[in-house]
């Protein structure tokens, strides 16, 4: 069916209107990088659509004193490795624990299952300060064993998206596996991994897309005197704690946005296909 | 097999379950039972029964706040799905530059709530400014709108992905029989196209009512609930209650208050479920 004159025509205002929309939802991104360019003075609510012109152009100065004074790459680390070992520990676990109740029958499984359910529907602030408690208690309170925390808060979303997945994955392969002479272990990572991988990788970016952007969970966690993952950083030098100037604070913004971003333009297919069918588990 | 993976448990299931202790089930249970009691720290706590949730509803921030919240989810959950939905519609027209646009819609979802919402308080601040109006944490409609368009200009991508992959899934020859039975293009959205997607409306209501109903990140730093609370939502609230009062009875309300909020969430989740579940049709 070929398209006629008339559509054809409606396309092209459509293809404008929606490139219009495209520059509306960059500009506020925009509007921040333009800031982060300029000096102190020339960042007032008066002023704050001005481009930076050559008396207000400071070049990448705000962007270092942004870096030295928030502490920022500190910041980064923290944020990175508390992404990068909750969303590792989440998939090894989840995946190995949602396959335990897809193939085995009992109470153990079904109460799994369906508590990993309910667990999805609470909302944080209903744990939120007891969590903290507990916690604090099992000393799980610094950037590096946090990860058990994410696991657990986060294992809901992850098992019931695996045993989604699992639900229709053939037991056949597995049974000649068994005949074969491996053990559930070997079974578990020679066959059902290779085979999990599109919903793994999946499952990881909806995970790293709510561990990197977490703000409540690492403040009430950490401590946050002495660790501050990149929300945390924000909210601490924009609240009335610390005292950071306008300018470095844009410059730490667009630092923070930038690397999402560029690892969105990357791998955009995977994180797509992951929002779809996260979608369709849920 | 079955038998032999059992034996295997401690491997499998011992790790994730030990996590989920930790992690959801003893704060959940300890969190309800705080919630009957009055207590500063955790060491020394005393039982009030029923008190805390009496209190709960004698504060006016957190009525208040249910009221706001409620507009809120109500207001930005048909925002978003009209939104998405009329976008995932365009998008599927095969028109010129479909891929940028998609992609473009869909980036603000990645970046966090709490730094969203400053970026849109320089933005406003900048437009209240030359409007010469008060700024958006002085003036509540101000701060509401503004929350309303931060949440669409985040979520609206994230459902229009999804409502694309469903129209996609609308098989084509039921679209073509519709056609040769004379139906117009309004005919087929509304006969065809949108039943055949109540899947991915069920979802996408689901997501953006519980999401909105749950914001904190983007209410935290976009407003702060300025001018004196009264932008302030639900989640905000449990925390302020938690964390901002001095006073030996707020924590055990605050408690109380989070177990109203989490049965509110439950009813609201279950409810929408069986109005949209029931009305999907047989693929």
């Amino acid at each position: 069916m070929s398209a006629t004159k008339a559509t054809r025509r409606v396309n092209a205002v459509l293809s404008v209107l929606l490139a219009l929309l495209c520059v509306a939802y960059v500009y506020p991104i925009f509007l921040i990088f333009i800031n982060s360019l300029k000096t102190e003075r020339a960042i007032t609510t008066a002023t704050v659509f001005d481009l930076p012109i050559a008396e207000t152009f400071v070049k990448f100065q705000n962007y270092i004193t942004g870096i030295t004074s928030m502490n920022f790459l500190q910041s980064f680390w923290y944020s990175l490795f508390i992404s990068v070992s909750s969303v590792f520990l989440i998939l090894l676990c989840c995946s190995m624990c949602a396959w335990y109740i897809t193939r085995v029958k009992g109470k153990l499984s079904s109460g799994m299952y369906y508590l990993c359910v309910f667990s999805m529907v609470v909302p944080f602030q209903m744990v939120m300060f007891t969590l903290a408690k507990t916690a604090d208690t099992l000393k799980l309170n610094n950037p590096y064993n946090i990860c058990i925390i994410y696991l657990g808060f986060g294992a809901g979303l992850a098992v019931f998206m695996f045993t989604g997945f699992m639900k229709s994955m053939p037991v056949e392969i597995e049974e000649a596996a068994m005949i074969d002479g491996c053990n559930p272990l070997q079974i578990f990572f020679r066959v059902v991994c290779p085979i999990l991988k599109p919903t793994m990788i999946s499952t990881a970016i909806l995970e790293v897309m709510w561990v990197w952007n977490d703000y409540l969970l690492p403040t009430l966690v950490l401590d946050i005197k002495s660790y501050r993952t990149i929300p945390m950083a924000i909210q601490y030098f924009r609240g009335s704690y610390g005292k950071v100037e306008m300018g470095p604070m844009m410059a730490c913004i667009m630092l923070t946005v930038l690397p999402v971003v560029a690892l969105y333009l990357v791998c955009q297919k995977y994180i797509i296909e992951g929002v779809v069918a996260g979608a369709v588990k849920g | 097999m079955e038998k032999s993976i059992r034996k295997f448990w401690p491997v499998f299931v011992l790790p994730t379950l030990l996590a989920f202790v930790i992690g959801f089930i003893w704060p959940f249970i300890w969190g309800i039972g705080l919630s009957f009691c009055q207590f500063i720290t955790v060491s020394k706590v005393t039982f009030v029964g029923f008190q805390n949730y009496l209190s709960v509803w004698a504060d006016t921030t957190f009525t208040h706040a249910f009221v706001f919240t409620a507009a809120f989810t109500v207001v930005s959950t048909v925002l978003i799905n009209l939104c998405g939905f009329g976008l995932a519609l365009l998008l599927t027209r095969h028109i010129k530059g479909t891929n940028v646009f998609r992609t473009v819609y869909f980036m603000p979802n990645l970046i966090g709530g709490v730094v969203l919402g400053y970026i849109w308080q320089t933005l406003f601040n900048g437009i209240l400014t030359i409007l010469g109006k008060p700024l958006i944490t002085l003036n509540a409609t101000y701060g509401f709108w503004g929350l309303i368009i931060l949440m669409c200009w985040q979520q609206i991508g994230y459902m229009m992905i999804i409502y694309i992959a469903g129209l996609q899934n609308v098989p084509p020859d039921l679209i073509e029989a519709a056609k040769i039975d004379g139906a117009n293009s309004r005919q087929i959205l509304f006969k065809v196209k949108i039943p055949m997607v109540m899947p991915s409306i069920t979802i996408c209501t689901f997501l953006t009512l519980t999401n909105s109903f749950k914001l904190f990140d983007q209410n935290l730093s976009l407003t702060g609930g300025e001018p004196a609370k009264s932008t302030m939502m639900l989640a905000y609230n449990i925390y302020d209650t938690f964390y901002a009062r001095s006073g030996a009875q707020w924590k055990g309300i605050g408690q109380a208050k989070a177990v109203v909020f989490f049965l509110a969430v439950v009813v609201i989740a279950l409810v929408q479920l069986r109005i949209t579940r029931s009305k999907e049709v047989q693929q």
